[in-house]
Protein backbone atom coordinates (compact mmCIF):
# COMPACT_ATOMS: atom_id res chain seq x y z
CA UNK A 1 0.00 0.00 0.00
CA UNK A 2 2.59 2.59 1.45
CA UNK A 3 4.85 1.41 -1.71
CA UNK A 4 1.80 2.33 -4.50
CA UNK A 5 1.59 5.78 -2.61
CA UNK A 6 5.05 6.39 -3.60
CA UNK A 7 4.82 5.19 -6.63
CA UNK A 8 1.74 7.05 -7.67
CA UNK A 9 3.35 10.10 -6.18
CA UNK A 10 6.16 9.87 -8.13
CA UNK A 11 4.79 9.31 -10.93
CA UNK A 12 2.87 12.41 -10.96
CA UNK A 13 5.58 14.49 -10.27
CA UNK A 14 7.45 13.18 -12.98
CA UNK A 15 4.07 13.56 -15.81
CA UNK A 16 4.18 17.65 -14.16
CA UNK A 17 7.38 17.88 -14.88
CA UNK A 18 7.52 16.50 -18.24
CA UNK A 19 4.23 18.44 -18.73
CA UNK A 20 5.57 21.85 -18.35
CA UNK A 21 8.77 20.88 -20.22
CA UNK A 22 9.59 23.81 -23.17
CA UNK A 23 8.67 21.86 -26.72
CA UNK A 24 11.82 22.52 -28.72
CA UNK A 25 10.54 23.84 -32.16
CA UNK A 26 12.82 22.06 -34.40
CA UNK A 27 12.59 23.14 -38.00
CA UNK A 28 13.82 21.31 -41.39
CA UNK A 29 15.39 23.42 -44.06
CA UNK A 30 17.10 23.17 -47.38
CA UNK A 31 16.60 22.95 -50.82
CA UNK A 32 13.96 20.98 -52.86
CA UNK A 33 14.12 17.48 -52.93
CA UNK A 34 17.05 17.55 -50.37
CA UNK A 35 15.23 14.68 -48.11
CA UNK A 36 13.62 17.19 -45.47
CA UNK A 37 10.19 15.33 -45.39
CA UNK A 38 12.11 12.00 -45.65
CA UNK A 39 13.74 12.56 -42.13
CA UNK A 40 11.26 13.80 -40.23
CA UNK A 41 9.14 11.22 -41.45
CA UNK A 42 11.82 9.04 -40.33
CA UNK A 43 11.87 10.58 -37.00
CA UNK A 44 7.97 10.99 -36.31
CA UNK A 45 7.24 7.51 -37.40
CA UNK A 46 10.25 6.31 -34.64
CA UNK A 47 8.53 8.14 -31.81
CA UNK A 48 4.88 8.66 -33.03
CA UNK A 49 4.38 6.13 -35.42
CA UNK A 50 2.87 8.42 -37.80
CA UNK A 51 4.51 10.53 -40.60
CA UNK A 52 3.94 14.05 -41.27
CA UNK A 53 3.77 14.48 -45.19
CA UNK A 54 4.48 12.62 -48.20
CA UNK A 55 7.07 12.33 -50.25
CA UNK A 56 7.86 12.15 -54.14
CA UNK A 57 10.80 12.39 -57.09
CA UNK A 58 9.40 15.37 -57.76
CA UNK A 59 10.55 18.83 -56.66
CA UNK A 60 8.51 20.99 -54.18
CA UNK A 61 6.50 18.12 -52.75
CA UNK A 62 5.96 19.96 -49.87
CA UNK A 63 4.35 23.15 -50.62
CA UNK A 64 3.04 24.33 -47.48
CA UNK A 65 4.90 23.94 -43.82
CA UNK A 66 3.43 21.01 -42.17
CA UNK A 67 3.87 20.36 -38.37
CA UNK A 68 3.80 17.26 -35.88
CA UNK A 69 3.31 18.82 -32.22
CA UNK A 70 4.92 16.96 -29.00
CA UNK A 71 7.25 14.33 -30.59
CA UNK A 72 9.20 13.21 -27.68
CA UNK A 73 12.51 11.52 -28.90
CA UNK A 74 13.76 8.78 -26.45
CA UNK A 75 18.15 9.11 -27.26
CA UNK A 76 20.39 6.50 -24.52
CA UNK A 77 17.88 7.25 -21.89
CA UNK A 78 17.27 11.22 -22.41
CA UNK A 79 13.81 12.40 -23.35
CA UNK A 80 13.38 15.68 -25.26
CA UNK A 81 9.96 16.85 -26.47
CA UNK A 82 10.20 18.98 -30.28
CA UNK A 83 7.81 20.26 -32.19
CA UNK A 84 8.46 19.17 -35.56
CA UNK A 85 8.43 21.86 -38.78
CA UNK A 86 8.95 20.77 -42.11
CA UNK A 87 9.04 23.48 -44.42
CA UNK A 88 9.20 23.79 -48.46
CA UNK A 89 12.15 23.65 -50.22
CA UNK A 90 13.81 27.09 -50.91
CA UNK A 91 14.45 27.65 -54.05
CA UNK A 92 15.52 31.37 -56.12
CA UNK A 93 13.67 30.12 -59.27
CA UNK A 94 10.81 28.25 -60.41
CA UNK A 95 9.34 26.91 -63.55
CA UNK A 96 6.53 24.73 -64.40
CA UNK A 97 8.26 23.61 -67.25
CA UNK A 98 10.65 21.54 -65.47
CA UNK A 99 6.92 19.60 -63.90
CA UNK A 100 6.47 18.56 -67.37
CA UNK A 101 9.07 16.32 -67.18
CA UNK A 102 7.74 14.20 -64.57
CA UNK A 103 4.82 13.71 -66.71
CA UNK A 104 2.25 16.27 -64.90
CA UNK A 105 -0.23 17.75 -67.20
CA UNK A 106 0.18 21.61 -68.03
CA UNK A 107 -2.34 22.83 -65.65
CA UNK A 108 -1.31 20.26 -62.73
CA UNK A 109 2.30 21.45 -63.34
CA UNK A 110 1.14 25.34 -62.89
CA UNK A 111 -0.44 24.75 -60.00
CA UNK A 112 2.37 23.23 -58.59
CA UNK A 113 4.64 25.86 -59.46
CA UNK A 114 2.59 28.61 -57.65
CA UNK A 115 2.02 26.78 -54.66
CA UNK A 116 5.72 26.38 -54.63
CA UNK A 117 6.12 29.85 -55.00
CA UNK A 118 4.31 30.60 -51.92
CA UNK A 119 5.68 27.44 -50.21
CA UNK A 120 9.40 29.51 -50.43
CA UNK A 121 7.76 32.55 -49.19
CA UNK A 122 5.98 30.76 -46.52
CA UNK A 123 9.33 28.86 -45.45
CA UNK A 124 10.96 32.05 -45.05
CA UNK A 125 8.81 33.93 -42.87
CA UNK A 126 9.05 30.79 -40.77
CA UNK A 127 12.69 31.32 -39.86
CA UNK A 128 12.23 33.60 -36.97
CA UNK A 129 10.12 30.80 -35.36
CA UNK A 130 12.40 27.72 -35.41
CA UNK A 131 14.56 26.87 -31.85
CA UNK A 132 16.68 24.74 -33.30
CA UNK A 133 17.25 24.20 -37.72
CA UNK A 134 18.29 21.49 -39.18
CA UNK A 135 19.53 22.10 -42.65
CA UNK A 136 19.53 19.27 -45.01
CA UNK A 137 21.65 18.74 -48.22
CA UNK A 138 21.66 16.32 -50.82
CA UNK A 139 25.09 14.69 -50.54
CA UNK A 140 25.53 14.26 -54.19
CA UNK A 141 24.52 17.91 -54.90
CA UNK A 142 26.91 21.19 -54.86
CA UNK A 143 26.83 22.59 -51.62
CA UNK A 144 27.78 25.90 -52.84
CA UNK A 145 24.65 26.38 -53.80
CA UNK A 146 23.92 30.14 -52.67
CA UNK A 147 20.39 29.07 -51.19
CA UNK A 148 22.20 26.93 -48.30
CA UNK A 149 24.16 29.59 -47.92
CA UNK A 150 21.86 32.15 -47.59
CA UNK A 151 19.46 30.27 -44.87
CA UNK A 152 23.13 29.63 -42.67
CA UNK A 153 23.35 33.33 -43.11
CA UNK A 154 20.36 33.83 -41.78
CA UNK A 155 19.82 31.70 -39.14
CA UNK A 156 23.41 32.85 -37.73
CA UNK A 157 22.02 36.25 -37.67
CA UNK A 158 19.16 35.55 -35.82
CA UNK A 159 21.69 33.28 -33.38
CA UNK A 160 19.47 29.63 -34.23
CA UNK A 161 21.49 27.13 -33.65
CA UNK A 162 22.67 24.74 -36.87
CA UNK A 163 22.85 21.11 -38.12
CA UNK A 164 23.68 20.47 -41.12
CA UNK A 165 22.84 16.96 -42.24
CA UNK A 166 24.32 15.31 -45.41
CA UNK A 167 21.28 13.38 -46.72
CA UNK A 168 21.46 10.26 -49.44
CA UNK A 169 24.80 8.84 -48.13
CA UNK A 170 23.43 5.23 -49.37
CA UNK A 171 24.03 6.93 -53.19
CA UNK A 172 27.49 5.12 -54.47
CA UNK A 173 28.59 8.72 -55.78
CA UNK A 174 28.23 10.53 -52.39
CA UNK A 175 30.70 12.58 -50.75
CA UNK A 176 30.05 14.02 -47.09
CA UNK A 177 33.78 15.82 -47.22
CA UNK A 178 32.48 18.43 -49.82
CA UNK A 179 30.02 19.56 -47.55
CA UNK A 180 32.40 19.78 -44.56
CA UNK A 181 34.97 21.85 -46.68
CA UNK A 182 32.06 23.96 -47.64
CA UNK A 183 30.34 24.66 -44.22
CA UNK A 184 34.18 23.97 -41.88
CA UNK A 185 32.25 26.13 -39.30
CA UNK A 186 29.37 23.26 -38.45
CA UNK A 187 28.85 20.27 -37.21
CA UNK A 188 28.10 17.77 -40.35
CA UNK A 189 25.87 14.56 -39.89
CA UNK A 190 25.78 11.95 -43.05
CA UNK A 191 22.59 10.07 -42.86
CA UNK A 192 20.21 8.39 -44.86
CA UNK A 193 16.53 9.41 -44.42
CA UNK A 194 15.62 6.38 -46.61
CA UNK A 195 17.34 3.44 -44.77
CA UNK A 196 17.74 5.02 -41.54
CA UNK A 197 21.51 5.10 -41.52
CA UNK A 198 23.33 6.79 -39.12
CA UNK A 199 20.72 8.56 -37.25
CA UNK A 200 21.83 7.74 -33.95
CA UNK A 201 24.63 10.33 -34.26
CA UNK A 202 21.87 12.99 -35.85
CA UNK A 203 20.23 12.42 -32.63
CA UNK A 204 23.03 12.82 -30.43
CA UNK A 205 23.36 16.27 -32.45
CA UNK A 206 20.29 17.23 -32.09
CA UNK A 207 20.17 16.65 -28.54
CA UNK A 208 23.28 18.89 -27.71
CA UNK A 209 22.36 21.87 -29.70
CA UNK A 210 18.70 21.42 -28.33
CA UNK A 211 20.79 22.34 -24.74
CA UNK A 212 21.65 25.55 -26.31
CA UNK A 213 18.35 26.65 -26.70
CA UNK A 214 17.28 28.89 -23.56
CA UNK B 1 -0.73 39.36 -64.14
CA UNK B 2 1.99 41.87 -65.67
CA UNK B 3 3.07 41.84 -69.05
CA UNK B 4 6.29 41.26 -69.84
CA UNK B 5 7.31 41.34 -73.49
CA UNK B 6 11.09 41.15 -73.69
CA UNK B 7 11.17 38.60 -70.28
CA UNK B 8 12.33 34.89 -71.97
CA UNK B 9 13.67 36.30 -75.46
CA UNK B 10 17.31 36.96 -75.63
CA UNK B 11 18.65 38.54 -78.54
CA UNK B 12 21.40 39.24 -76.42
CA UNK B 13 21.87 40.60 -72.56
CA UNK B 14 23.79 43.19 -70.58
CA UNK B 15 25.79 42.53 -67.66
CA UNK B 16 25.80 45.75 -65.82
CA UNK B 17 27.79 46.41 -62.92
CA UNK B 18 26.38 48.20 -59.93
CA UNK B 19 29.37 49.70 -57.61
CA UNK B 20 28.22 49.56 -53.74
CA UNK B 21 28.22 53.01 -53.91
CA UNK B 22 24.84 52.93 -55.76
CA UNK B 23 23.11 50.77 -52.87
CA UNK B 24 24.90 51.98 -50.18
CA UNK B 25 22.39 54.56 -48.76
CA UNK B 26 19.65 52.33 -49.87
CA UNK B 27 17.15 50.66 -47.80
CA UNK B 28 16.32 47.15 -48.10
CA UNK B 29 13.07 47.65 -49.56
CA UNK B 30 15.25 50.22 -52.28
CA UNK B 31 17.95 47.73 -52.46
CA UNK B 32 15.46 44.76 -53.47
CA UNK B 33 13.53 47.11 -55.63
CA UNK B 34 16.50 48.34 -57.71
CA UNK B 35 18.02 44.69 -58.40
CA UNK B 36 14.67 43.33 -59.49
CA UNK B 37 14.06 45.96 -61.72
CA UNK B 38 17.25 45.41 -63.14
CA UNK B 39 16.64 41.61 -63.65
CA UNK B 40 13.22 42.10 -64.91
CA UNK B 41 15.26 43.85 -67.96
CA UNK B 42 17.06 41.10 -69.22
CA UNK B 43 20.59 42.20 -67.48
CA UNK B 44 22.84 40.31 -64.86
CA UNK B 45 24.08 42.19 -62.53
CA UNK B 46 27.14 41.98 -61.03
CA UNK B 47 27.18 43.63 -57.54
CA UNK B 48 30.30 44.84 -56.14
CA UNK B 49 29.86 43.55 -52.56
CA UNK B 50 27.08 41.52 -51.07
CA UNK B 51 23.63 41.95 -49.12
CA UNK B 52 22.88 41.48 -45.90
CA UNK B 53 21.52 38.21 -45.37
CA UNK B 54 18.09 39.18 -44.29
CA UNK B 55 17.74 40.65 -48.05
CA UNK B 56 19.17 37.88 -49.38
CA UNK B 57 15.64 35.96 -48.19
CA UNK B 58 13.60 39.28 -49.16
CA UNK B 59 15.40 38.78 -52.68
CA UNK B 60 14.24 35.64 -52.58
CA UNK B 61 10.34 35.81 -51.23
CA UNK B 62 10.10 39.05 -53.02
CA UNK B 63 11.41 36.98 -56.41
CA UNK B 64 8.95 34.18 -55.24
CA UNK B 65 6.14 36.90 -55.22
CA UNK B 66 6.76 38.02 -58.66
CA UNK B 67 6.77 34.90 -60.64
CA UNK B 68 3.27 34.83 -59.39
CA UNK B 69 2.57 38.00 -61.05
CA UNK B 70 5.23 38.71 -63.93
CA UNK B 71 4.54 36.94 -67.32
CA UNK B 72 7.46 35.26 -68.30
CA UNK B 73 9.57 35.78 -65.07
CA UNK B 74 10.92 32.50 -63.32
CA UNK B 75 13.05 33.38 -60.89
CA UNK B 76 16.48 34.03 -60.34
CA UNK B 77 20.22 33.08 -60.20
CA UNK B 78 22.27 34.22 -57.45
CA UNK B 79 25.28 33.50 -56.43
CA UNK B 80 28.01 35.23 -54.37
CA UNK B 81 31.73 35.16 -54.67
CA UNK B 82 33.77 35.74 -50.84
CA UNK B 83 37.66 36.40 -51.47
CA UNK B 84 38.01 35.83 -47.73
CA UNK B 85 36.66 32.51 -47.25
CA UNK B 86 39.79 30.87 -45.69
CA UNK B 87 40.90 33.54 -43.48
CA UNK B 88 41.55 33.24 -39.50
CA UNK B 89 40.06 34.79 -37.09
CA UNK B 90 41.72 37.94 -36.50
CA UNK B 91 41.86 38.43 -40.66
CA UNK B 92 38.03 37.68 -40.64
CA UNK B 93 37.75 40.24 -37.72
CA UNK B 94 39.91 43.18 -38.79
CA UNK B 95 38.16 42.48 -42.23
CA UNK B 96 34.68 43.23 -40.38
CA UNK B 97 35.71 46.28 -38.74
CA UNK B 98 36.91 47.42 -42.10
CA UNK B 99 33.96 46.11 -44.22
CA UNK B 100 32.07 48.25 -40.97
CA UNK B 101 33.96 51.39 -41.84
CA UNK B 102 33.32 51.04 -45.45
CA UNK B 103 30.05 50.42 -45.15
CA UNK B 104 29.94 47.50 -47.24
CA UNK B 105 31.50 43.96 -47.74
CA UNK B 106 34.11 44.79 -51.41
CA UNK B 107 35.99 41.35 -50.82
CA UNK B 108 32.72 40.23 -52.39
CA UNK B 109 30.87 39.91 -55.59
CA UNK B 110 27.30 39.32 -56.37
CA UNK B 111 26.04 37.72 -59.53
CA UNK B 112 22.43 37.79 -59.87
CA UNK B 113 20.48 37.29 -63.51
CA UNK B 114 17.16 36.50 -64.52
CA UNK B 115 16.78 32.53 -64.99
CA UNK B 116 15.36 33.24 -68.49
CA UNK B 117 18.82 33.40 -69.42
CA UNK B 118 21.04 31.80 -66.65
CA UNK B 119 20.67 28.61 -66.36
CA UNK B 120 23.13 27.59 -63.46
CA UNK B 121 25.50 28.98 -61.68
CA UNK B 122 28.03 26.68 -60.36
CA UNK B 123 30.06 27.75 -57.84
CA UNK B 124 33.63 26.99 -56.54
CA UNK B 125 35.32 28.85 -53.20
CA UNK B 126 37.46 30.77 -55.91
CA UNK B 127 35.33 30.05 -59.48
CA UNK B 128 32.09 30.99 -60.12
CA UNK B 129 30.87 29.61 -63.77
CA UNK B 130 28.02 30.78 -65.54
CA UNK B 131 25.62 28.68 -67.97
CA UNK B 132 23.20 30.54 -69.94
CA UNK B 133 20.42 28.97 -71.46
CA UNK B 134 20.35 28.03 -74.96
CA UNK B 135 17.70 30.08 -77.28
Amino acid sequence: MAMNIFQNFFKKIFSNLFRNKKEIKLGFYGPPNAGKTSLANRICKDFTGEEIGTVSKIPHETRAVQFKEKVEIDYKGKKMVFKMIDTPGIATKIDYEDFLKYKLKKKDAKKRAKEATQGVVESIKWLDDMDVVVIVLDVTENPYNQVNITIIGNLVARKIPVLIVANKIDIGKSDIKKIEAAFPEYDVVGISAKYGKNLEEFYESIFKLSKKVK
Amino acid sequence: MVKNKNLGKIKGFTIQFLPYSEIRYLNSNERIKKILGIVLGNNIIILQGKLRPEEETRLIGDTMAMIDHVKNFKGIELAVISGNGEDGFFTKMKQGVANALAGGDFGAVTIIGPATIVKEIKKNPKKIELFLKNT
